[in-house]
Order: structure tokens, then C-alpha cells, then sequence
């Protein structure tokens, strides 16, 4: 593996040796002095072509944690509009040095593609393109469910987990249904028709229009981002209609198993996809997730920056 | 006296034979004709070429006027003549569109200027191809350019009584319309097909319905009001389904296929290599089957190239930023070697009509696709299928490089093409009076 592109580039052992070895990073954050000297020396570009100030951040976190340079190249829209090519920005970034591109980009495929490019040497980490993939949020949820699900070791085995909302348009659910069912899960999709892609019954998970009949079996139940938007796109008749079948609010809350979790990618729409009750009750990771997300994207960058995981040991003394 | 003789080659039917080729036409077929020859006939010896009429294209991009920097109609001449085709068609949704006499008289002449082979221009439908408003579909017809094609072709001509109208209207000079067969509200943003593939790429989808939806509904039109209806590159299993019932009916359609539908599928994507990002898209393995069986079995009735040429800079960007289209004219012949003929699916006269006859026959170009029958205007290409090429984008004819085939072998090789009775290409390469010019 040398880039992180798609979920789909990973084997079973990379997704655990991933999550195991954010564990590990997870005791770092938590202690006193939070930086391993690992990266020191490497540049690693935060190249974000489209906005999201939390995604930025964590990976910012997460490279400063393990003393890396970071460089934040941030423009909003996509490269033509601000009238340089992806080409001649890849071509730039070599010719700085770049280690590491983390790159954000509202076109699907544009990670993968600047990898292939060669056009820049570098390692890229894909953390969000269009509709496609979103693969570190996928391992900080993953990391997430094991620690409250799991043993906080091995893998998803034996649970089942709903992704609940606009899979569609969702780039989290698409690295979600791959990663959890590598895992061992059992992935239900939950939607109204018209928010499912065609050709989504290929797709290793379950789909259900029903999310009432889902909930008592669940572990842990992950909610979408359902943008406003999309009801001028004939998508669902109204935002109550939506909330009212598919919103996860008090009611349903009552429905799930006790030990059941609920997740989201965020940014929240409260009110919307998920009532303001339900995401700060006890039951809530939300806040927990952000958290892991740093810890993920150290290990991502870790294992690809500074080489194999068995060095780990060593390290972390 | 300009006289050629080809000798050694297998006619489309399977036999053995030469052909003497004097002032531009053809002046024998038969076997053995080197015996009886004064000696002022140049001689080309074609031993293990199939001879076939020249390839027509119904569906080319020549980009000019208006996007030089990407083809010319000189440089889609060369590519042309090296695909072994006497006569392109050049689609209208160029820059200005070609909706007037004046437009299209301008790429006429220019094809005439250039000389390697036939340039019909397409009309197009509507104004601007904005689909609104009937262009001057007459004024083209009268123009020196005989304008007898028009499509909005990049737009379909969506508006259900602008299409009625224009059926009707080109009755009255035997004109055809050459539908594009998009819906585009089902459409909007779309990049690929819509399926397996593109649910898993996040990439929008571009349903097959879209196309099906339009067919059937101008089948049934042109069914209503009695006239031509021409599809243009069809591309998914229902499609053919469809333009087969039609048929069945009585219904004056026709349909074409071009090569890259009938090798390649929405697996391509998976690369986010915009190379592969083509409008229609490419579809699923079992729509290229039926593309296959279809046109082997005359439902589709031609091979059009859609040979849309684009610059670098409009593919070396993510597949969302891309244009759609791929080169077609250069590589076509091997393709369809590949597809139909090694596969047993068609024989050479299948091809020669499906490449040259049929297509002739549908734009109305009464000078070509008239086979290799004596007296008939010399428009011939010899192809050798026992030989192997390797695609170099670099070497192209074409103006622009965004071939998906680069760095492929192809099977088969187009050796010579006769426009005229003059060789425009020979031993592959093109002839020294063909470069010389723009």
C-alpha cells in the first residue's frame, strides 16, 4: 500500500494493522506531551480544493502530533474554476518536496487520479473525493465502534451496524459498506429509494426502507448528512417528511438495544437526519469519533510515511 | 492516363482477384489481369489484403470552424485517409454551429481544398443547436454543400414537436434526421453509465433509459409522420431492442454503432481516467454484446466513428472537468476486426457494407458506397487483417491524442485507400502528394 486511495485497496490484515496501530496513537494523544518526533523532517501538503474545516484540521492534528511540516493549500471549487490545473498544482507540489498529499476534492476519482498521474511522486491520501470515497473516516469509525462494540482488538465479527440516510451522495457510506463488511460486519443500508444508488444491490450490505423494523437489531446506528438541497432535486417531498422516516429522534431511540451507539460523520443538520436529543444523549459517540479521527489519520500517516508497522515498537517507548 | 493495378488481393466475397483502376474508376475486376497489361499500369502487389470498398463515416468531429486547436478538417482528412475512409460527415456543433448555408458551404469547400476524401457536412436540427427553433434546413439542402443529414448531434433534439416538425420538414428533399438520443433532464451532471460500476465510483449516472426513451419515442414519430429517423451511436441492449421492433413495423429507422461501444464497458471508469469518459457512455459487457449481435444481424445498420477530437488539456483534468469523446477514425477498421470479424460475428462483406455501402446508402451519397463494381468511382482500401499494429498517440493523423487505445496492439492494418482512383494511402503510410497538402 503505498497510497491510501480507496477502502477497496485495503486487505483485511492493512485495515487492522491500521486501527491496531491508531490504538497505539490513541495513547499518545492522551499523554502528557502529545508529539512523537517520527515525521520530523517530512513536508506533508493538506492540499483541500473543496471546503471542510474539521477533515483539515484533524489531518493538521494528526501530522503536527508526529512533527511533520504541514503545508495548507486550501481553494475553494474545483481547479478549473480557480484556473490552474490539478496537473500544474501536482507538478508544483513535487517540485516543493512534497512528502504527502492529503487531498480534499469535490470530483470523484481525483485522489486515485493524482496518484496515477505521475506527475508527482509523492504519497496521497485521499480524505474525500465527490461522491466516491472517504476512506480515513470510515477507519476512525470503524476504530470507534471497536472500542465501544468490540474488544477494542481484532475485528467487527458478529455486528451489525446501520448507515442510515443519503448513501447516494454520501463518499462516507460508500468507504463505510466496504470497510465494516472487510471487517466482518453486517452493514444495512437505510433510505428512501431515491437516495440509493442504482446498482447499489452489488454493494456487500443490506438495504431496508423500513428503519423502525432495523433498529432493535443494530449496534450501532451511523446517520448521514442530508443537504438541504437536495429536496429541489425531487429527492423527498419535504424535510418533515424526511425526518419522519428517516430521522432518528426519541422514539426510535427507544427501539435500539441498549448497548447500541449512535454515530455521525458530522456536520450535523439537527432537526433534520437526527434530533439535537438523540445526538447529545448518552448513547452518542459523535464527539468520541472527532477524537479517534486524529488517532486514525496519525497511524494512516504513520504507516505510510515512515514505514513498516512492526517498527512501531520502538517508537513508542 | 492515371492507371493503377492491384493484384493478389480477396475481393469482400472470398474470391482471389485483381483490379485495374483507370481515371478514377474501375476499369476490371477479375483474377490474372497482370497478363493482358500494356505495362502503364503502376502494379501493387496486395498478396493477403482484403479489398473493400472505401469506408464512409457518418458521424465524424472535424471541430472546424472554430476549435482548430483540436482537429482541422485537413487533419481529419489525413486521420481519414489512414483509416482507410474516401468520405466523412462533419457534425454541425461546431463554432459558429453549422446551421446555415454559409457554414456549411465553408467545410464543403474546405474538404474539396484538402482532396483526400468526401467531406459531407451535417446540418444542424435547430439553431445554435439550441433545439428551440428549426435551423435552415432547406437553404443547406439547396447549398452547394447537398446538405441531406441534420443532427444537433452533442444535444438532442429534445422538444417532442421541434423533432416532429423537423421529420416532416426534410420529406420534401429527402433528408434525415440524426437524432442524438439523450434525455437530458434524466441526465443532468452525468458521467458514465449508470449501474454496478457507477454506484461504487460515486460517479453520476447516465441510465440507459435516457437513450431508450428517446429512440422510442422518434421511432414512433417518425412512424407518425412517415420519414427517416437516423440513430445516432447506439449503445445499450434495450436500444437495439427497440430499433429491431421498429424495423420489424416498417418504420424507416436506421441505426449506428461506433467501435468503442462495441469493445469496451463502464470497467474502464474504475481508472477515473477521463481518456475512457465518452457521450453516450460506455455501457455494460452484455450491451456490447448486443451491440455485436445487432450489428451483425443488420438491425444496426452502420459503423460510425464518432471521432471526437479534444485537446490535452481538456483530458489531463479529473474525469468530472473532462470533455467527452474519443479519436475513432485511425483505429475504427482494427476494432471492428476485433470485435466482428475475428469473432466470426460478420464476414468482409458484412463490413464492406456496414462501412461503406449502408452508411452511403443512409446520408445519400450516391458517389460512394458503390462496392468494387466496374465503372464505379475507384473508392477502395485494402486492408490486411494477418498484420498487427501498435497504437502510438504520437503518430497519429489526427490533430489530437486522446485515443484509449494507446500503447494497444490492434489486429489488422489498413495498407492503401484510393480516393478517386488516387491512392491517398500506401504500404500505411499516407502519399507523398497527400502530405503535401495543409
Amino acid at each position: 500500500m503505498k497510497h491510501l486511495l480507496s477502502i477497496s485497496d485495503l486487505s483485511h490484515g492493512d485495515a487492522l494493522s491500521i486501527l491496531d496501530t491508531a490504538h497505539e496513537m490513541a495513547r499518545v494523544s492522551s499523554s502528557s506531551v502529545k508529539k512523537l518526533p517520527t515525521l520530523r523532517g517530512r513536508t506533508i501538503v493538506n492540499l483541500f480544493l473543496e471546503d471542510s474545516t474539521r477533515t483539515r484540521i484533524s489531518f493538521e492534528a494528526a501530522a503536527k502530533r508526529l512533527s511533520a511540516d504541514v503545508i495548507n493549500f486550501s481553494a475553494k471549487g474545483s481547479s478549473v474554476s480557480k484556473g490552474e490545473s490539478l496537473k500544474d498544482t501536482a507538478q508544483t507540489l513535487q517540485a516543493m518536496g512534497a512528502d504527502a498529499v492529503i487531498i480534499r476534492h469535490s470530483a470523484s476519482g481525483s485522489a486515485q487520479w493524482l496518484a496515477d498521474s505521475h506527475w508527482m511522486s509523492g504519497i496521497v491520501i485521499n480524505a474525500g473525493d465527490g461522491t466516491h470515497e472517504h476512506p480515513t473516516q470510515a477507519l476512525l469509525d470503524a476504530f470507534t465502534i471497536r472500542r465501544h462494540l468490540g474488544a477494542g482488538s481484532g475485528d467487527l465479527q458478529g455486528l451489525t451496524i446501520a448507515i442510515v440516510g443519503d448513501v447516494l451522495h454520501s463518499r462516507v457510506a460508500r468507504s463505510n459498506v466496504l470497510l465494516l463488511s472487510l471487517l466482518g460486519a453486517s452493514v444495512v443500508l437505510v433510505a428512501p429509494p431515491t437516495l440509493l444508488p442504482v446498482g447499489v444491490e452489488s454493494w456487500p450490505a443490506r438495504v431496508s426502507y423500513d428503519f423502525d423494523s432495523v433498529l432493535p437489531e443494530v449496534d450501532a446506528v451511523m446517520m448521514l448528512r442530508v443537504q438541504q438541497e437536495r429536496m429541489n432535486d425531487y429527492f423527498f417531498p419535504t424535510a418533515r417528511e424526511y425526518s419522519h422516516y428517516f430521522g432518528l429522534n426519541r422514539d426510535r431511540l427507544a427501539l435500539m438495544k441498549r448497548s447500541a451507539i449512535i454515530m455521525h460523520p458530522g456536520p450535523m443538520n439537527r432537526g433534520l437526519e437526527i434530533t439535537a436529543e438523540c445526538a447529545d444523549s448518552a448513547r452518542s459517540v459523535i464527539v468520541e469519533q472527532v477524537t479517534n479521527g486524529v488517532s486514525v489519520r496519525m497511524a494512516v500517516l504513520y504507516l505510510l510515511l515512515a514505514g513498516l508497522p512492526t517498527e512501531f515498537g520502538g517508537v513508542d517507548a | 492516363m492515371n492507371s493503377f493495378l492491384l493484384t493478389n488481393a480477396t475481393l469482400p466475397g472470398g474470391s482471389a482477384s485483381d483490379i485495374l483502376i483507370v481515371d478514377g474508376r474501375f476499369a476490371q475486376v477479375a483474377p490474372n489481369l497482370a497478363l493482358s497489361q500494356d505495362g502503364t499500369a503502376r502494379v501493387l502487389d496486395l498478396t493477403g489484403c482484403v479489398l473493400l470498398p472505401g469506408f464512409v463515416d457518418l458521424h465524424t468531429h472535424l471541430r472546424e470552424p472554430g476549435r482548430e486547436d483540436a482537429e482541422t478538417v485537413a487533419s481529419g482528412s489525413r486521420a481519414g485517409a489512414k483509416g482507410g475512409f474516401t468520405a466523412l460527415s462533419a457534425m454541425a456543433n461546431t463554432f459558429p454551429v453549422a446551421d446555415t448555408a454559409g457554414v456549411v458551404e465553408q467545410v464543403f469547400r474546405l474538404g474539396k481544398l484538402c482532396g483526400l476524401l468526401d467531406v459531407f457536412p451535417i446540418g444542424a436540427v435547430t439553431q445554435g443547436i439550441a433545439g428551440k427553433h428549426l435551423a435552415e434546413l432547406g437553404a443547406m439542402a439547396d447549398s452547394a454543400a447537398h446538405v441531406r443529414v441534420f443532427s444537433d448531434d452533442g444535444n438532442c433534439v429534445f422538444d417532442p414537436m421541434v423533432m416532429r416538425r423537423a421529420l416532416e420538414y426534410v420529406k420534401q428533399f429527402g433528408g434525415v434526421i440524426a437524432q442524438h438520443a439523450q434525455e437530458p433532464t434524466l441526465t443532468q451532471g452525468a458521467q458514465m453509465n449508470e449501474g454496478i460500476v457507477s454506484s461504487r465510483l460515486g460517479l453520476k449516472g447516465w441510465p440507459a433509459v435516457a437513450e431508450e426513451a428517446i429512440i422510442a419515442r422518434d421511432v414512433l414519430l417518425a412512424d407518425h409522420v412517415q420519414s427517416r429517423v437516423h440513430i445516432c451511436h447506439l449503445t445499450t441492449a434495450g436500444g437495439v431492442e427497440i430499433v429491431r421492433w421498429a424495423k420489424a413495423r416498417g418504420i424507416q429507422v436506421s441505426a449506428e454503432v461506433t467501435p468503442h461501444h462495441l469493445l469496451l464497458t463502464d470497467e474502464k471508469a474504475i481508472s477515473f481516467d477521463p481518456i475512457y469518459k465518452v457521450n453516450p457512455p460506455l455501457r455494460t459487457h452484455s450491451d456490447v454484446m448486443a451491440l455485436r449481435e445487432g450489428l451483425a444481424d443488420g438491425t444496426i445498420d452502420i459503423v460510425a466513428t464518432d471521432h471526437a477530437p479534444h485537446p490535452n488539456e481538456n483530458k489531463e483534468c479529473e474525469w468530472q472537468e473532462a470533455a467527452f469523446g474519443m479519436l475513432g477514425l485511425e483505429t475504427a477498421y482494427s476494432i471492428l476486426q476485433a470485435t466482428m470479424i475475428d469473432t466470426k460475428l460478420m464476414g468482409w462483406s458484412d463490413l464492406a457494407d456496414r462501412m461503406s455501402t449502408a452508411p452511403a446508402r443512409i446520408g445519400g451519397y450516391s458517389q460512394q458506397g458503390q462496392g468494387l463494381t466496374v465503372g464505379g468511382p475507384a473508392h477502395l482500401v485494402a486492408v490486411n487483417p494477418h498484420k498487427s499494429w501498435t497504437v502510438d498517440r504520437d503518430l497519429l493523423q489526427s490533430r489530437s491524442r486522446n485515443t484509449p487505445y494507446h500503447g494497444i496492439e490492434l489486429p489488422g492494418q489498413v495498407v492503401a485507400t484510393f480516393f478517386n482512383g488516387i491512392p491517398t494511402l500506401l504500404e500505411g503510410e499516407l502519399t507523398t502528394e497527400v502530405s503535401a497538402h495543409g
